[in-house]
């Protein structure tokens, strides 16, 4: 009997620490939001998305932070995008399992993935800046992002890809189409979830950069005026503004709570996504 | 052209892409070797555990070199937070698995994939605000080692919690019905059957937020004070060797820089260790 009770009486405290530690999380999720709004949310308003930074960040302003922002995500995925998708495409459709090219590959993405941003950073500014002579520039940004989202936008496109029945490559075949022409016409359009949540989730990553564009875009808040130009993303202009600029906190807080509504909807769609599409098209299959 | 040299055509295309994607890796590890070689030719391996402190120099002659109290920043609080996130994140996927009602778990599953999306800065940002300031109350100066763990743990536990989520469901759902067919409780059959058979996929999941913990920046350069020195108590400020990397590139110069890409190179020997190991565990060798 007293053994039944202390098991019960250990059941009713693992009960109780399960709880609690469901309730922490929560908390400080909500204690987080709860400081970035109660600090931030006044002081967003039109003029504040699209005006330039004044004095250094303390007023104005971070409209061109945000084109900043919008040109590196733009650069990284015109260059992720087409390589990410290619890469997917042989991975899932083009090499047996167990092919060395496959498996060096994904080893090396596993890598990838791990790399430590700031060494992405250090990366990005001894390649992209110095040794192919880009400087601190949107297009080093961009092109350094790139690298950092690859594996993410891999992993997810190459799952769209084998979410795919294998009905549909038996009919392309037997319709004796070529496998380009398969691809083109029947297995993208039918992978296409994959790539979305996988872009998606790319940009997200990118936003959320910050280490890796330090030494890669650089620090100028100024309107850009082409590739080459510096640019601010927003990350590095709450980073800035929170470590370097006295006063700053107030115009900080605000660009993070931008920044956590635009993750918080990029994110928040690409599981929407991913749940409906791909889950669906598996449970189908 | 016909259907087989468009084929073929495809085929290498497709094959230079993942060449490409694949080469990234090499040639990180090459230009960091590149760019870290004259530290290394000038001052040596050793010099950067033996010097007396760190005062980098563009010339290695004129600087000394010390690493190891960055190393140990890094250590501490790439401890801490394991230490921290890992119970709460194992406790996080069984609160899904087992306890929560269906529709919370679903909210709750979401809440910490959006508690993942949140960039390192923001929750720099908080930490900077709100918990260095609440720290510095009970024992000055608050930008300390605790900060950083703190911070740390919040920033890595969707990783370990996910891990451990998706762990747990792969559980078989016999073991399940063999341990309600012996009456266990629900402590019982988590302690006793569910988080032993789902000890690899856990593994993985600390591995992994191991390397979040190192490579992890931003975050961590805002609330620890930066202060070059080994830590002696939990309130003492710290740098990591991340944080030294983003605080002195912006003026390094000579080897001083190239001193920094051998930190550098370090995190990412560190990084493949950690890669390495989960591919071990991965193949379910540490399993049974």
């Amino acid at each position: 009997m007293a053994d039944a009770r202390a098991a019960r009486a250990a059941d009713a405290a693992a009960a109780a620490l399960v709880w609690s530690s469901a309730v922490l999380v929560t908390g400080v999720f909500a204690w987080v939001l709860f400081d970035l709004v109660r600090l931030g949310a006044g002081q967003i308003d039109w003029a504040f998305l699209t005006g330039e930074p004044e004095d250094f960040g303390r007023g104005g302003g971070i409209g061109t932070i945000l084109v900043s922002t919008g040109l590196i995500l733009g650069v990284c995925m015109a260059v992720a995008a087409p390589l990410g998708l290619g890469t997917a495409v042989l991975l899932a459709e083009f090499t047996p399992d167990g092919s060395l090219l496959g498996l060096l590959v994904r080893r090396s993405l596993d890598v990838l993935a791990g790399v430590p941003s700031i060494v992405f950073g250090l990366f990005g500014n001894a390649f992209f800046c110095v040794y192919l002579g880009m400087g601190f520039s949107i297009l080093s940004g961009g092109l350094t992002s790139a690298c950092m989202v690859l594996p993410i936008l891999i992993r997810s496109t190459e799952e769209g890809f084998r979410s795919v029945p294998d009905e549909y490559r038996m009919g392309a075949a037997a319709l004796g189409m070529s496998r380009a022409a398969a691809l083109r016409h029947i297995l993208l359009p039918a992978a296409s979830p994959g790539l979305v949540v996988g872009l998606t989730l790319g940009i997200g990553r990118a936003l959320a950069e910050t280490a890796a564009l330090i030494f890669t875009s650089g620090y100028v808040a100024r309107m850009p005026e082409s590739l080459f130009d510096s640019g601010r993303a927003l990350s590095l202009h709450i980073y800035d503004l929170s470590m370097n600029v006295s006063g700053g906190d107030p115009r900080a807080c605000a660009t993070a709570l931008v920044l956590v509504a635009l993750l918080l909807a990029i994110n928040g769609s690409a599981s929407w996504m991913a749940e409906r599409w791909l889950h669906r098209k598996v449970s189908e299959a | 052209m016909s259907h087989s040299t468009k084929d073929a055509l495809l085929a290498w295309v497709l094959r230079a892409c993942a060449v490409a994607a694949g080469l990234i890796v090499v040639l990180i590890v090459v230009f960091l070797c590149l760019e870290a070689a004259p530290a290394l030719r000038n001052a040596g391996w050793a010099r950067f555990f033996t010097d007396p402190s760190w005062h980098p120099n563009r010339r290695a002659a004129d600087g000394t070199f010390n690493l190891t109290p960055m190393l140990w920043g890094t250590f501490f609080a790439m401890t801490g937070a394991v230490l921290v996130a890992t119970p709460l994140g194992v406790l996080s996927a069984a609160f899904l698995h087992f306890y929560a009602p269906k529709g919370l778990a679903v909210y709750y599953r979401r809440l910490i994939e959006l508690l993942a999306g949140i960039p390192s800065v923001v929750y720099g940002f908080w930490g900077l605000v709100t918990l260095v300031p609440l720290i510095n109350r009970v024992h000055p100066p608050g930008a300390s080692l605790l900060a950083g763990i703190a911070i740390l743990s919040i920033m890595i536990l969707p990783t370990i919690a996910l891990m451990a989520d998706a762990a747990l469901a792969n559980v078989p759902r016999a073991y399940l019905h063999g341990a309600a067919a012996l009456g266990l409780s629900r402590w019982g059959t988590l302690r006793g059957v569910v988080l032993p058979a789902a000890r690899s996929g856990l593994f993985t999941g600390v591995i992994l937020e191991t390397g979040r913990a190192i490579g992890e920046t931003m975050a961590i350069l805002m609330v620890c004070g930066n202060v070059v020195q080994t830590p002696r108590s939990l309130f003492d400020p710290i740098r990591t060797l991340t944080a030294n990397i983003a605080l002195e590139m912006a003026y390094a110069m000579g080897d001083h820089r190239s001193a920094l890409f051998v930190s550098g190179l370090m995190l990412m020997g560190q990084i493949v260790l950690l890669v390495a190991a989960a591919e071990y565990i991965g193949r379910g060798r540490v399993h049974g």
